[in-house]
């Protein structure tokens, strides 16, 4: 399979690896047996299921029977959050932060028109917690506290077992977006203080539309799907077989390339992230950069807009992003980055690039040679410029007294 | 990724009019700027005319523009517009007419086109020395969308300004909504109000023309004069052998030249008052003033 475009955007979605499409395959086309049922044609395929749970729990570290399959990380999140509202009727306080993936965000202002109250802790400049805000925040009535792993945007990593130490100090349920983390960082949740944690398999090149939900063994579940009693009456519906598949032998090439391929990252990453600042004046590099994804960088480019840089970029069949790929369809500047109190002189002009293990030294060569032009012919047709300093201040200043 | 026609990749990938005009002391021709949008919103534009004094014709046009992809086509499509046309003529340059240049825009992406038209309506006003319309009140009041920072009064304004009927339009006006959407029942809630507002003062009210009125944006005021001049003043006018010209509009003060017979008749401030100024105020607004330049 050939990629005809320099593609850095793998915290959106990922390629589909060769030998995960083959793994899958067989139970498209011949293993078509549904995996409930009582004969040997349905056996085999009941026998796939389980090793591709085998093949995520050794990913996470974690017991297979502690595995559940989800369509992906939307639901994964969805269910954990409600299953540890339920599970904890008396309990009516959620925590979570203001960088969260909308699929936590969005479910939170939904909880909060049912009466739940929920504390949205800040970030600093950088995008990092301030834990002794998550202390005040902790209550008896804390029922979840719902946190990601890794930002999707800026690759900002959270302390996360230092959070959750907190969090079980206080007996609430602790659960862990960890879509952008699984397959990056290594995890192993054997030694964790996470109660259940989400992944997605296209962040991992297996196809969309799968995922899994880690649910630590003794954690009360209540199903979000309901119906016939698959998965140990955990989520209802026939299994995804051939996604599942795919997941499953995505999570075994991760576990075998995570350490090769995470020291290449670092070091493209790196050395697209420290050119592009030596060769373009007025940018900066938004996030952590000493607790970070190690394939992902985001740059603000004072003064241009973000989808005007993007759309140039394209023309060299150059694919990046300028915020979440869920949200890039708004007009919205990226709520992490406003959460972060960038100026707006950056704000609108933040550009995410994002490797994985088929980036080439090749494509970010591509990427150093026509990202300086761009900036500046969009600079050249911007009107905020260094001489046009006061509008842009005037501009400024509104915007801080709002 | 948004949907773009090819015109509008076009110019946004290879604009021509892109930079400043700068005043070189040139005899018969003068510079004019227009800004509007801030770096807040996204996307801002300042956009410089050369205009010759004589005929009032803008003789060059150039724009800088912080924004998307359409935000910048829509800057180059305004100056291919405006090239070449008289300021009034300008000025009846629509936003419309620039998303029609452009082979059509995204819906949320109207914005930008209005942005074009706001612009050079500032450029225009500033050249005329006419105070654009600040509307201070928009910073105040509570902020009904975070996600563009803008205020229950900016958007009650716009509404009532472009008679708007849904939270869409306030979208494209001014973004307001188009980000989280989660403000977008408030702004619905906000144009119920408004709709209840303005039939509540329809009903103790028989006045329309001046309800009418309050409605309008300085531009529409001006073409709204400028059509009741044309259709149904200067007929009359010609008739008799003269004619009559829009001269300005500051506020309810409408400037006229009267041209022809009209000039230099004993009884043109008669035709001032009875056949101009009457007819205005019957359509337009009763405080309406005409005087003559
Ligand atoms: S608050 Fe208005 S769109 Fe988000």
């Amino acid at each position: 399979m050939q990629r005809n475009c320099i593609y850095l955007d793998n915290n959106a979605t990922t390629k589909v690896d060769p030998a995960v499409v083959e793994a899958m395959m067989p139970y498209i086309t011949d293993y078509y047996g549904n995996p409930s049922s009582m004969h040997t044609f349905g056996g085999q395929v009941a026998k796939a299921v389980k090793i591709a749970r085998e093949q995520v729990a050794a990913l996470l570290g974690a017991d297979e029977t502690e595995i559940v399959f989800t369509s992906g990380g939307t639901e994964g999140d969805n269910a954990a959050i409600r299953a540890a509202l339920l599970a904890q009727p008396e309990k009516r306080h959620i925590i979570t932060t203001q960088v969260e993936h909308p699929a936590v965000l969005t479910l939170c202002k939904q909880l909060e028109t049912q009466g739940y109250s929920v504390t949205y802790l800040s970030v600093n400049q950088h995008g990092q917690l301030d834990l002794d805000e998550l202390d005040a925040a902790l209550t008896g009535n804390t029922a979840l506290v719902s946190i990601m792993y890794a930002n999707n945007e800026t690759g900002t990593v959270f302390p996360i077992e230092e959070i959750g130490a907190r969090v079980k100090a206080k007996g609430a349920i602790f659960h862990v977006d960890a879509v952008q983390a699984v397959g990056k960082l290594p995890l192993n949740m054997k030694n964790s203080t996470i109660d259940m944690l989400v992944m997605s398999g296209h962040k991992i090149h297996a196809p969309k539309g799968i995922g899994a939900l880690y649910i630590r063994r003794g954690v009360r579940f209540r199903p979000l799907i309901i119906g016939g009693g698959q998965q140990r009456g955990r989520r209802a519906g026939t299994e995804n077989v051939p996604g599942l598949v795919a997941l499953g032998k995505a999570a075994e090439l991760e576990l075998l390339h995570m350490e090769e391929a995470t020291a290449r990252e670092i070091k493209q990453r790196d050395r697209l992230e420290k050119t592009i600042l030596s060769l373009i004046s007025d940018c900066e590099v938004n996030g952590d950069i000493t607790q970070r994804l190690p394939n992902t960088t985001n740059i603000g480019f004072k003064y241009i807009e973000g989808e005007a840089i993007l759309l140039h970029l394209n023309q060299h069949q150059i694919c990046a992003s300028s915020g979440s790929a869920c949200s890039s369809g708004s007009l919205e500047p990226s709520h992490v980055l406003r959460a972060m109190g960038l100026p707006y002189t950056t704000l609108h002009g933040s550009i995410r690039f994002s490797l994985c293990r088929y980036t080439t030294e090749a494509e970010i060569d591509k990427v150093i040679e026509v990202l300086p032009g761009i900036i500046q012919h969009l600079r050249d047709l911007s009107p905020f410029k260094n001489d046009q300093a006061a509008w842009l201040q005037q501009h400024e200043q509104v915007l801080t007294h709002r | 990724m948004w949907e773009y026609t090819d015109k509008v990749l076009e110019l946004f990938y290879n604009p021509k009019n892109q930079g400043v005009l700068e005043d070189k002391g040139e005899s018969g021709v003068k510079i004019t700027t227009g800004e509007v949008g801030s770096i807040a919103c996204g996307d801002a534009l300042r956009l410089h005319l050369k205009v010759d004094v004589d005929t009032d014709k803008i003789v060059d046009a150039r724009f800088q523009t912080f924004g998307c992809t359409s935000a910048i086509a829509s800057s180059e499509a305004l100056v291919e517009l405006v090239k070449g046309k008289t300021l009034d003529e300008a000025l009846e340059v629509t936003n419309k007419e620039i998303a029609a240049y452009l082979g059509g825009l995204p819906e949320a992406k109207i914005h930008c086109s209005v942005m074009g038209q706001e612009a050079l309506e500032a450029a225009i006003y500033n050249y005329r020395g006419i105070p654009l319309d600040v509307h201070e009140e928009d910073d105040e009041g509570a902020l009904v969308c975070t996600c563009f920072g803008i205020s229950e009064s900016r958007i009650r304004r716009v509404v009532k300004e472009n008679n708007l009927t849904r939270a869409e339009d306030v979208i494209n006006y001014i973004k307001a909504g188009g980000g989280c959407g989660s403000c977008l029942a408030t702004i619905d809630d906000i144009i119920v109000s408004i709709q209840r507002e303005v039939t509540t003062s329809q009903a103790s009210n028989n006045n329309p023309g001046q309800l009418a009125v309050k409605a309008l944006t300085p531009v529409q005021k001006i073409a709204l004069i400028q059509k009741v001049l044309d259709e149904e003043v200067r007929p009359v006018l010609i008739a008799d052998g003269g004619d009559v010209e829009l001269y300005d509009v500051d506020g309810d003060i409408i400037k006229v030249k009267l041209q022809g017979a009209c000039g230099s008749c004993s009884s043109s401030f008669a035709t001032l008052k009875i056949a101009i100024e009457a007819r205005l105020r019957d359509r337009i607004s009763p405080s309406i003033v005409v005087e003559a330049v």
